[in-house]
């Protein structure tokens, strides 16, 4: 079933992902592409198939609760393009 | 007469015979450098304040004490530029970080710069890793040595020329999905992938968290053990990292492979393979029967799933991970009214059109609804992939195949994405089940390198370099340069 | 009819179902997953922030292991279960005070499950379920030009607070008036303070509480339209808040109107809830577990080791002291308020004050000058054992009531050792009898007039004469024997 372009401009804003027209276009019909071939995954049988979300076999890694050295506000803001000397700035929030 | 095109353990010997100096070996790296990145574009930025202090730094450490100065003291090499190093531009060859230095140094990168490495510069690849052959990058497609014309292959296209190049003999670049070693094949270099876990993560700007692996790029099996001994390790800064004591590569190379029972996956030879591939790596395989090795064919029957399980997790984990670029704290910013279109904007402009697909791929399969369909079927079928692997290493020591199904191809021949992805078709289960692998010169087709790749089981990293030392040995591929590298 | 009214009873016919969530940052002192102080508010904004916290490339969470014994704490508390498994995940959504696009959560393999918490509704006992209390990391914060977020075209993020151990605390749909919620979150205040995990404070916001409100006819099973009310900062908000949503909610349904789904906030200054919808668009967490995080196993030792580090709760303690010391359940529920409270005085007693006596000074006098002081008794220059010493004096009745009165008041402030200046001053009580006898005569001789009122009856005469008495001694005088003194001679 290809993506209907509601399905892809509603993905794109989950996404925060600006896309021109021909952007949505190009890239709905290559999902088209990539999940047509990504169906071949329902063939297999996983019905007694556990999931794997990593392969490092551990549990329990954790550190004690010592606090540590901060960057401190000049470092923290650095690379920021743009704030006030002491926050972040942002836009408006609502539309 | 230069360095360039020398190995580390040759660098090593002369710099101990006192024949060159760590200063002098830097200036030789940088003339290689300097003579063939105008064509080659392996280099998006060049770290020189660092690299001269570590001269002086390892120019001490040598002269202190020649012995217990490890392999890597005095050595250049280059950094895939997904490695965050402390002050200098890292833009994972993204526009939407262009002039982004981070505060802070990778692990990886703080063990070479403690074993006296000299890092030359930040190398080019394609964007987050997302490729397999570098023309993803925002800054340039970066030239096959062997063939200015062709692809390095990638994501890590820009350290594997680098070392193919003679420009430095060790780099390091990232593997999820066969990054390190199908870009070494087509390369013509040695290029490994450690057990998932093995090097730590910490300043990796992540692709996909649970793939991801740093590991080296080298002209010979020796240097790659060496350059992986230098970062291995347990990193408390990585929780993914493993506190398993890393066996020594390099003390099991002269083992040979005699009675080795070695599997050639039936999959892995299948059609899709070019016929150069195939006869290079069937001799390969014979070469290794003849040192003593047992082959035989053995199975993995899910390894057509692979790609897409891949094309499912990864992307999935990837539009997690890139959500932090949003041009707020760091990178490019492009500035809208409201804070929504501030994002969706930054994000059209700084991000290229491969990180745009796998970012609304990842969305789409994590997104209610698709869940089940997409990514927990596709972590259950990495389970099947990974069982079978386990089942495979009862039967035998190691596999081995081919690293890519194809040699170098010419810049934007490959347009349809299911085309370029299936260049990763037999690196990719290795990083679902985080398995080490390496892949090794072992001949050309059309004049172009072909790579042997040799697979072990968990934490089985020495004995994938036991086998592929064993192969380098038996032949003199390892000592072809590309012609570039001596052209004066 | 008010929102107070409204609070205790919903209109005839109707039925209130109010679930509360609460998010309570734990008492860690570094972040949940960097090294950053988790005690965020001193730094100079985006000053308590590192790589990690700021969301920056390649950096990796490392998970903080006290944050975890403190959930569990609070979770086995709360009477929760704690599964042998446990993992995070990312819950993904862009906001500009969420630094990595995600924050580290847990979905469906939470810390713990299935706890509930009693309590008393107008001396009703009540039981309200706990859904589940999981460990995620707090947001930054931020600052809107104009400070009405509607209007605001800029705003300022700070992101001290990002990262900070975040316990979100679910409760189930079991209450059913602004009354029992607020009760509600009374008591669990009370215990996440009591265990140490919390700080408490509604009005910072270190401890936070949204409510799931609805109404439904009553009988009905199936649960009316939801409306989630969030920004109550306090229990009077929350008590307020609540209260006008089910006005509202029934003023709709009983004008044949239909409720709609969504979030409103709480307006203080409005005394009303409004609605927070916008033109944002729908959300889709897209939650998948956290490869950057191995799941965690709290095997059976470990959760015991933490069961047996909990300390006695409010209410066994309450129970306890009403057995123990012979209290009324409102007092013992007044002196178990607090745990400092309740441990000062089990030292008062321990120290051999009589139970009811320390009860008394401890709700009486010390609670009206801590009140007044804006100072707790520990904190106080008299402290607990100074105050043992004090009433101790008064036990042993080394001063009178009236003394220990002033001393309590001026030591509070001053501190000072008690029986020092008693005897310094020379404030220990007049009992000898010749002594007071003394006075008694003189005080009768300066007044006839009040003498004879009492010999004609006037009964009330005698308080002025032993007032006297008192005023002439400095009111050191045993009162009671002054009394005596002056009825034997004016009765003589
Ligand atoms: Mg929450
Ligand atoms: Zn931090």
């Amino acid at each position: 079933m290809p993506l209907s372009p509601e399905e892809v401009a509603h993905v794109a804003v989950l996404a925060r992902l600006g896309l021109s027209d021909e952007e949505r276009r190009r890239i709905g019909a290559e999902l088209d592409l990539i999940l047509e071939h990504i169906s071949r995954l329902q063939r297999a049988d996983v019905s007694e198939v556990p999931e794997t979300a990593q392969v490092g076999n551990l549990v329990n890694v954790w550190r004690d609760d010592e606090p540590g050295p901060s960057l401190g506000q000049e470092q923290a803001l650095a690379a920021a393009p743009n704030t006030d000397g002491r926050y972040f700035r942002v836009g408006a929030i609502q539309e | 007469m230069t360095t360039a095109g020398l190995t580390a353990a040759e660098m090593a010997r002369a710099l101990r015979r006192g024949d060159v100096t760590p200063r002098e070996l830097l200036d030789d790296a940088r003339a290689q450098v300097s003579r063939l990145d105008g064509s080659l574009n392996a280099f998006l930025a060049r770290t020189d304040e660092l690299a001269d202090r570590q001269a002086l730094r390892a120019a001490e450490m040598l002269s202190a004490d020649a012995e217990s100065a490890g392999p890597l003291c005095g050595i250049p090499v280059a950094l895939k530029d997904v490695l965050c190093v402390d002050g200098y531009p890292t833009t994972a060859g993204s526009r939407i970080l262009e002039g982004f230095r981070p505060p802070y140094t990778a692990t990886a990168v703080q063990r070479l710069l403690d074993a006296g490495a000299l890092p030359v510069g930040k190398t080019n690849c394609d964007e987050f890793a997302m490729g397999s052959s570098t023309e993803n990058s925002a800054f340039g497609p970066v030239g096959n040595p062997w063939d200015i014309e062709r692809v390095p292959g990638g994501s890590s296209g820009g350290s594997a020329a680098a070392v193919g190049a003679g420009m430095v003999p060790i780099s390091y670049g990232s593997d999820t999905g066969g990054s390190i070693r199908q870009p070494a094949s087509l390369c013509g270099v040695v290029g490994f992938k450690p057990t998932y876990g093995r090097v730590s993560r910490y300043g990796l700007i992540a692709f996909a968290s649970s793939l991801d692996q740093v590991g080296p790029f080298a002209l010979s099996v020796e240097d790659a053990a060496n350059g992986y001994v230098a970062v291995a390790g347990h990193d408390p800064s990585d929780s993914t990292s493993l506190p398993d004591h890393v066996d020594d590569p390099v003390s099991v190379l002269r083992h040979g492979v005699n009675g080795l029972r070695l599997g050639v996956p039936r999959e892995y030879m299948g059609e899709g393979l070019d016929p150069g591939v195939r006869e290079r790596v069937t001799e390969a395989i014979a070469v290794l029967e003849g040192l003593g090795a047992v082959v035989q064919e053995v199975s993995l029957p899910s390894t057509d799933l692979g790609l897409s399980t891949y094309y499912i997790i990864a992307p999935a984990e990837c539009s997690s991970n890139l959500a932090r670029y949003d041009g707020i704290r760091f990178g490019r910013r492009v500035e809208r009214p409201t804070v929504t279109d501030t994002m969706m904007s930054t994000r059209e402009e700084g991000f290229g059109h491969e990180v745009k697909r796998r970012v609304m791929l990842g969305t789409y399969a994590l997104s209610s609804g698709y869940y089940d369909a997409y990514y927990r079927r596709a972590q259950k079928v990495r389970t099947l992939i990974a069982r079978e692997f386990d089942a495979v290493f009862e039967t035998v020591d190691a596999l081995v195949c081919p690293t890519s199904p194809k040699v170098a191809f010419t810049m934007g021949a490959i347009q349809n994405p299911i085309e370029m992805y299936l260049n990763d078709a037999l690196t990719i289960p290795v990083n679902l089940a985080g398995l080490p692998g390496i892949s090794v010169p072992c001949g050309f087709s059309d004049g172009l390198p072909v790579g042997l790749q040799v697979i072990a089981p968990r934490l089985g990293d020495a004995r994938v370099f036991q086998v592929a030392a064993a192969y380098e040995q038996a032949t003199d591929w390892h000592s072809r340069r590309a012609p570039i590298v001596a052209a004066a | 009819m008010t929102t107070q009214a409204a609070a205790n009873r919903v209109a005839a016919g109707y039925e209130a179902v109010i679930g509360l969530e609460v998010h309570a940052q734990l008492l860690t002192r570094s972040k949940m997953f960097c090294p950053c102080s988790a005690a965020y508010t001193q730094a100079s904004p985006n000053g308590n922030t590192c790589p990690v916290c700021l969301g920056m490339p390649g950096v990796l969470p490392v998970i903080n292991r006290q944050a975890v014994a403190m959930t569990v704490r609070t979770a086995l508390a709360l009477n929760c279960e704690i599964p042998a498994y446990t993992k995070f995940d990312r819950k993904n959504y862009f906001y500009p005070d969420l630094p990595k696009g995600y924050q580290i959560t847990q979905y469906d393999l939470p810390l713990s499950l299935n706890g509930n918490l009693e309590f008393v509704v107008d001396g009703e006992r009540t039981r309200c379920g706990i859904t589940r209390v999981h460990l995620e990391e707090d947001t930054g914060t931020m600052q809107h030009a104009g400070h009405v977020l509607q209007e605001a075209t800029s705003s300022l993020v700070d992101l001290n607070r990002a990262g900070v151990p975040l316990m979100e605390i679910v409760g189930e749909p079991d209450l059913r008036s602004a009354d029992a919620a607020r009760e509600y979150l009374v008591r669990l205040r009370q215990i996440l303070m009591y265990i140490g995990v919390n700080d408490g404070n509604l009005e910072q916001g270190s401890l936070r509480c949204d409510a799931n409100v609805s109404v439904r006819r009553l009988g009905a099973t199936e649960l009316g339209t939801k409306v989630e009310v969030k920004n109550m900062n306090s229990f009077r908000a929350v008590h307020r808040a609540i209260g006008f949503e089910l006005e509202r909610q029934v003023g709709v349904l009983e004008q044949g109107g239909t409720l709609v789904q969504e979030t409103r906030g709480w307006v203080e200054t409005r005394g009303a809830t409004l609605s927070q919808r916008s033109k944002e668009m729908a959300h889709d967490y897209r939650y998948f577990p956290e490869p950057d995080l191995p799941p965690l196993q709290l095997g059976r030792d470990l959760v015991d080791e933490i069961r047996a580090a909990i300390p006695e709760l409010p209410q066994a303690r309450a129970a306890r002291f009403s057995e123990q010391y012979g209290l009324s359940a409102y007092d013992a529920s007044v002196l178990t308020a607090t745990r400092p409270d309740a441990d000062a005085y089990e030292a008062l007693v321990s120290a051999g004050v009589t139970a009811k006596i320390a009860a008394n000074w401890q709700m009486g006098d010390v609670a009206a000058l801590a009140n007044e002081h804006r100072l707790a008794l520990a904190d106080s220059g008299l402290g607990v054992t100074g105050l043992a010493a004090l009433l101790m004096l008064l036990e042993t009745g080394a001063i009178n009531g009236p003394t220990a009165k002033e001393l309590l008041a001026e030591l509070y402030v001053n501190g000072g050792d008690a029986a020092a200046v008693v005897s310094e001053r020379g404030l220990r009580r007049l009992s000898d009898e010749s002594a007071l006898a003394a006075v008694v005569d003189e005080v009768i001789t300066a007044n006839q007039k009040a003498c004879d009122d009492f010999r004609a009856g006037k009964t009330q005469a005698l308080r002025s004469l032993v007032g006297q008495v008192m005023k002439a001694t400095g009111g050191r005088a045993d009162a009671a024997l002054v009394n005596t003194l002056l009825r034997e001679r004016l009765s003589g």
